[in-house]
This record gives C-alpha cells, structure tokens and sequence, in this order.
C-alpha cells in the first residue's frame, strides 16, 4: 500500500514535520485527538488521562508483549477545536528529553482533511535518537502483529 | 552530465545549479568524475536509498497508526 504519511526533517535540524492526509472530515480527525477512548484504540495505548483544554495534561501507557510498562505524559497548552493542539510530550525514563509538539488540522473539503505535525526537539541530536527508535520500534510493532496473528491460529 | 547539461534543464541561472550540484555533492549524493577539462556528475543512488531508509521506519510507524485513525473514525462515522 501507498504510504500517506510524509516526514521532513533537515538535516543538522532539531525538528521534523509530519504531514497527512485523511478521508476523514476534519471534525472527526480532531476528535480523534482528543477523546481518549479513540485514542486508545488507534494509539494502542491505555490513557490515563487527556485533558483536551488549556492548561490540561495527559498521560498514556503502553504495555508491550512481554508486558512491559511505557509511560508517556505532557503538558496541553493550548486547543483550538479542529484548529490546533498545542503540546508537550515526554517518554519517561528515556534521555529522549521533552519535545514541543504543534499539532495542526486543516480542512480540506467536507470530508477531507489534513494533519500537520510539527516536532521540536531538545537538539538535533535528541531528534535523530528519537528517529533511530523509530525504526527500533517499527520492527518491535511487526514484531508483535506477527504475534497477536500467530497466537490467533493457536 | 556536465554542470552545463544540468543547468540546461532548468530556469534557473547556471550560478544557482552550480550551488545546488555543490550541495548535493557535499551530501555524497552526486558523485564527482573528472574526464579531461570536464566534469561530470552522477546520481548516487545508493546514498539516496541510505536516506529513504533512515526515515522510512519512522514514516511507516505513524502510517500505520494513521490508517487505523482513519478506519476507526469511518467506522465511527457511520455508526453515529
């Protein structure tokens, strides 16, 4: 399948962007951002708790496979309904450090729309770590599909 | 090709390719060959892969995270 999601990240650069398109209306792309039942399902994750308003925070974890505990929380600054989120991030535990992420939604027509994220690291340096993982965690993700599938056949 | 022969390919003025070819010979993915007064550049396409597959772990990751978005949010379109 064709991959939709475009990354741009410069090199010697501390940021990257994320940008996707859905065919989904745009009030419907937000509310999968800030309604934490969705989020669980499509994060995969366990959220403890999202407040989507200013000055609100989150935290999700993740428990892997092998039933290892991920936690992850941040600090909301700022929502604009089906506009912009406005958000910190952190891994805990990690030396990843904390990344500011502004999290933008754009209508393209009534039932189209688009998502623009824009990560901003710590460093470059904590931005190609956090790339790096990426591909560590990629295959851990096939890892455990290719489990839940096998376990399925048993 | 030949700066000369690049340069012919866009509107841009020789002066601007020359610094892009520099540009992308200092990222290694034009590679450099001398042959006699001229020099020609070619694609290297095996660092271009080494730059696809850096990001590509971390592209596929969000993809498949925003496709299940996207099927999720059909099917909660349609229920409601």
């Amino acid at each position: 399948m064709e991959q939709k999601t475009k990354i741009k990240a410069g090199e010697g650069k501390q940021d990257l962007v994320i940008t996707r398109e859905f065919d989904l209306p745009v009030e419907l792309l937000f509310k999968a951002y800030s309604e934490s039942d969705i989020v669980e399902q499509w994060m995969g994750t366990k959220v403890l708790k999202l407040e989507s308003k200013k000055h609100g925070s989150y935290q999700f974890e993740t428990t892997d496979a092998k039933g290892n505990k991920y936690n992850f929380n941040g600090v909301i600054h700022g929502v604009s309904p089906n506009k912009k989120i406005t958000r910190t991030f952190e891994m805990e535990n990690t030396p990843y450090g904390i990344q500011l992420e502004l999290i933008e939604f754009a209508k393209l027509t009534d039932n189209t729309s688009k998502l623009d994220i824009h990560v901003i690291y710590e460093s470059a340096d904590h931005r190609n770590q956090v790339l790096k993982l990426g591909m560590v965690q990629g295959i851990n993700m096939a890892h455990n599909r290719l489990q839940e599938i096998l376990g399925k056949l048993n | 090709m030949t700066p000369g022969a690049i340069a012919d390919n866009f509107d841009s003025s020789r002066q601007t390719i020359s610094k892009h070819i520099q540009i992308l010979t200092e990222c290694q993915l034009l590679k450099q060959e001398e042959s006699g007064r001229e020099i020609y550049y070619h694609f290297n396409s095996a660092k271009m892969k080494e730059i696809a597959e850096w990001l590509m772990p971390f592209a596929k990751m969000w993809d498949g995270r925003f496709n299940k978005l996207e099927s999720i949010m059909k099917n909660y379109k349609s229920k409601n």
